[in-house]
């Protein structure tokens, strides 16, 4: 589904220039779910952007279904194909349009017919419903507009979501219903999850195999599995294993 | 190992007007701090934060608050005047905040703003002072003081800038700390050294610290004692380490919440609010560790 | 809808039923806001009483304000003559009724032209960043470079001396400060994840400008156009005082007090009452831009 290759995203010009992501790859198979975890600065979000389309100095070859994607230009295949959760939903939604003018722009937007009918199918699906159909950002809760963000990335019925900290802004007791929603939607829409997270717990939850990042490059790829038992290879991916268990007195 | 409560707080409210009515976002907190590590617990809008604000006189109009009494060390510190709270907050009662990019000022140098806010206090001439802030960089296990001390703000690592506020808010000697998620803007790693750094002052100097936060593991491991606070109220007291056998259904759904990594589910089990927390008793299954001598 | 529900409770409710339920909401909150600024609303039953004597001048007016008496000229106030008469006896009064006309024309049109071309220049170079805002923001800093009366000076020298002119030159002048806001304001929205989320959904440049980007510096905007009303009125009574804005017998009002200059010391009221309603005006738009800001500012409803 996704092929990552030699990828290389820098940002600014030469004397500045700060190389965010160095040599990257990686593979995601469709159906999977993949998760890229590091700390602030290791790089992780920076390569969903870059997919994504919204950083244009990268080189490399990313591969999505099989096609090749351009440096700076995405099609409209691709954003069929392909949308993307973001971190902060206080941030993610335009603070004056209303949830229903959000979908409904996302589906012109998208060429799609029977925008009412495909509008109150989203929020079900989300699990909003119908009452919130015509709040606006500032009368719903961070759970709530993380749940229009995520119907606005399904407006298009992608096959492939990339979820950037999707839940860390959120409490615990609405993350935990933020990442069953995305475990739902998963099975019921057959999508391909990337989800960058810094936090071990969420994505040995969602994922199936993940790859730690340190300072730009992976350090390692390993299955979820392997995460549980502690088994990284890597010192620092033990050392990120066992920081994340907790504090440990000195 | 203690007699007095460093700060006794009885029935604080906190109150906001609405168009809607009042809002009360802290209703009836009561609970006294000794020389341990206090955790308050909750999610967003708790009145968690809001709480460790009202103690120090941060809420601001039109944001009102009351207590039929918040006393430190025996004094009353409720309804002081502007002047009589800014000696008590930075002297005797610090704060640390989440974020130490936005608490620092960017414009002055690391030393400078140490040795200001020591100075602030403790009125001591300009070379002591400097004294001091290299003393305190060199307890928050900076290894460079002289090096630091000149730096501006963005020089710094997000972990040494928290180091940093820590060391600024030491400086006076406080007798009690609030941090107000100090960790929460951190990376794992860095954030273990940190707490490590802050466990070790109030240990040394008999501190009280009330730790805000919303991370249930990092409070049950880090504190003494732990309140949990819903919906502006406190719903259950507990010491940390029976953190994981909580009695209230809040406590215990907001545990159960949280993925595990040694332990994997197919879905989390989500917390069904009920209406009876709002109001209910406060659970004190231990009544002994109301004031324990923790340390 | 139901009558258990009263109006205001369906005008405040959190969970809209409809489109209409949720717009109407947002602006009644807006009103609520703006009520609470009894400062505001002072401006804002000046500005309506400005609009309604505008409206009914020729009703309201007790005389003709063109209508010449020179039996009568330079008279104190009185019960025949209120605000007393100018110097061809003409009664001021009618004057300053008939003078909301072309005031309000003048405010209105400087208020409409220069914060779109404002709006739009900077926008743009914010949205386009690279050469395109390079380009635009030296032209502005070009205009901002001069004193803006010494150029509106300029353009209706060179335009010639009319009321249309003057407006055109005061707007042409006025525009650059709202190119800069409009410019700064995008820099901080363009980054933002919404921004990016619509990208994702395929939204080009063109729709991503008009919006997402305008309805967030649209009320900024309104809000400086208010505040800087008091300054347009003041330029345009400048410019009618030197002599080439409105040209007589129009009873503007910066005109009519460039004409009681002569009689300043003797027959003070010549000069003072445009001068009071001009600056009646000014402070009712200055109150109003305030009453406007703790509406329309997306800082300040964090509450």
């Amino acid at each position: 589904m996704l092929n990552v290759k030699n990828l290389n995203v820098w940002f600014g010009l030469v004397p500045d220039r700060v190389n965010a992501v160095k040599n990257v790859e990686f593979n995601v198979t469709a159906g999977e779910s993949f998760g890229l975890v590091g700390e602030s600065g290791s790089g992780k979000s920076t390569i969903l952007r870059a997919i994504a389309g919204l950083i244009p100095t990268w080189s490399g070859d990313i591969t999505v279904d099989g096609k090749a994607l351009k440096t700076d230009r995405r099609d409209r295949a691709f954003f069929k194909t392909v949308q993307m959760v973001f971190q902060d939903p206080y941030a993610s939604l335009h603070p004056r349009h209303s949830v229903d003018a959000v979908l409904a722009e996302t589906l012109r937007l998208q060429g799609m017919d029977n925008i009412d009918s495909r509008i109150t199918k989203l929020l079900d699906d989300v699990g909003l419903g119908k009452g919130f159909r015509f709040r606006y950002p500032h009368q719903l809760s961070g759970g709530q507009r993380q749940r229009v963000a995520i119907a606005r990335a399904l407006a298009a019925e992608p096959r492939l979501l990339l979820l950037d900290e999707p839940t860390s802004a959120l409490d615990v007791s609405v993350q935990a219903e933020i990442l069953n929603l995305l475990a739902d939607l998963r099975g019921e829409h057959g999508l391909t999850y990337v989800m960058v997270s810094h936090d071990l717990s969420v994505v040995g939850h969602m994922c199936d195999r993940l790859a730690v990042m340190q300072h730009g490059r992976i350090v390692e790829v390993m299955s979820v599995d392997a995460l549980r038992s502690g088994a990284g290879e890597q010192e620092y991916t033990r050392h990120l294993i066992t920081a994340s268990g907790g504090y440990q007195p000195a | 190992m203690t007699d007095a409560p460093l700060l006794s707080v009885r029935d604080l409210r906190v109150t906001f007007p609405t168009r809607q009515g009042s809002f009360q976002a802290v209703r009836g907190v009561s609970f006294d701090l000794g020389r341990e590590r206090l955790g308050v617990v909750g999610e967003s809008g708790s009145g968690k934060s809001m709480t460790g604000r009202a103690i120090l006189g941060l809420v601001r109009p039109p944001g009102q608050v009351a207590a039929t009494s918040m006393t430190l060390e025996g004094e009353s510190i409720l309804n002081l005047s502007d002047r009589q709270m800014r000696k008590i907050r930075g002297g005797r009662i610090s704060m640390v905040m989440q974020d130490p990019k936005f608490s620092l000022n960017p414009v002055m140098t690391v030393g400078q703003q140490i040795i200001e806010a020591y100075r602030l206090h403790a009125k001591a001439p300009r070379a002591a002072a400097r004294q001091k802030a290299l003393e305190m960089l060199q307890a928050v296990q900076i290894r460079d003081p002289e090096r630091v001390m000149n730096a501006y703000p963005h020089e710094v690592s997000g972990g040494m800038g928290q180091r940093i506020m820590i060391a600024m808010m030491l400086a006076p000697d406080p007798r009690i700390l609030i941090a107000d998620e100090p960790t929460s803007a951190l990376d794992v790693s860095v954030r273990t050294e940190v707490l490590n750094i802050m466990d070790r002052l109030v240990r040394d100097r008999g501190m009280g610290l009330i730790f805000v936060s919303h991370d249930l593991n990092l409070v049950a491991r880090f504190c003494d004692r732990v309140l949990i606070m819903y919906a502006g109220r406190i719903v259950e007291t507990l010491a940390a380490k029976d953190l994981h056998n909580a009695q209230h259904p809040y406590t215990r759904g907001l545990l159960s919440s949280l993925p595990r990594l040694e332990a994997p589910m197919e879905r989390l089990p989500v917390l069904q609010r009920q209406d009876s927390w709002r109001d209910g008793e406060t659970l004190m299954p231990h009544a002994d560790t109301d004031l324990p001598g923790g340390l | 809808m139901s009558n258990t529900l009263s109006r205001r409770d369906w005008l405040l409710s959190d969970a809209p039923q409809t489109r209409r339920q949720a717009r109407l909401g947002a602006i009644y909150q807006g009103w609520l806001t703006f009520r609470a600024n009894k400062l505001a609303m002072v401006g804002l039953i000046i500005l309506v009483l400005l609009i309604g004597m505008a409206i009914f001048a020729p009703w309201i007016a007790p005389q003709n304000p063109y209508a010449q008496d020179l039996g009568s000229r330079l008279q104190p106030p009185s019960a025949a003559h209120w605000l007393g008469t100018d110097g061809l006896g003409r009664d001021i009064m009618s004057r300053l009724i008939h003078g909301s006309r072309i005031t309000l024309f003048i405010v209105g049109t400087v208020a409409l032209i220069a914060p779109i071309i404002g709006l739009f220049i900077g926008t743009v170079a914010g949205f386009a960043g690279g050469w395109v805002d390079q380009v635009l923001m030296r032209i502005t800093d070009i205009f901002l470079a001069f004193p803006k009366l010494i150029l509106a000076l300029a353009f209706v020298a060179a335009l010639g001396p009319s009321i249309g002119n003057a407006v055109l030159a005061l707007a042409l002048t006025a525009w650059p400060p709202y190119a800069r806001l409009a410019r700064a304001e995008t820099l901080t929205i363009r980054h933002a994840d919404f921004i990016a989320a619509a990208r994702l959904q395929g939204a080009g440049r063109l729709r991503l400008l008009i919006g997402h980007i305008w309805p967030l510096c649209v009320s900024s905007l309104i809000v400086r156009v208010a505040l800087d009303m008091a300054g347009i009125i003041l330029s345009a009574a400048g410019l009618g005082f030197l002599g080439l804005g409105a040209q007589p017998p129009m009873p503007e009002w910066g005109a009519m007090i460039s004409d009681g200059r002569t009689y300043i010391l003797d027959f003070w009221w010549v000069a003072a009452m445009p001068g009071l309603a001009i600056f009646t005006v000014s402070i009712a738009f200055n109150l109003l831009g305030d009453g406007l800001r703790d509406v329309l500012d997306p800082k300040g409803d964090k509450s």
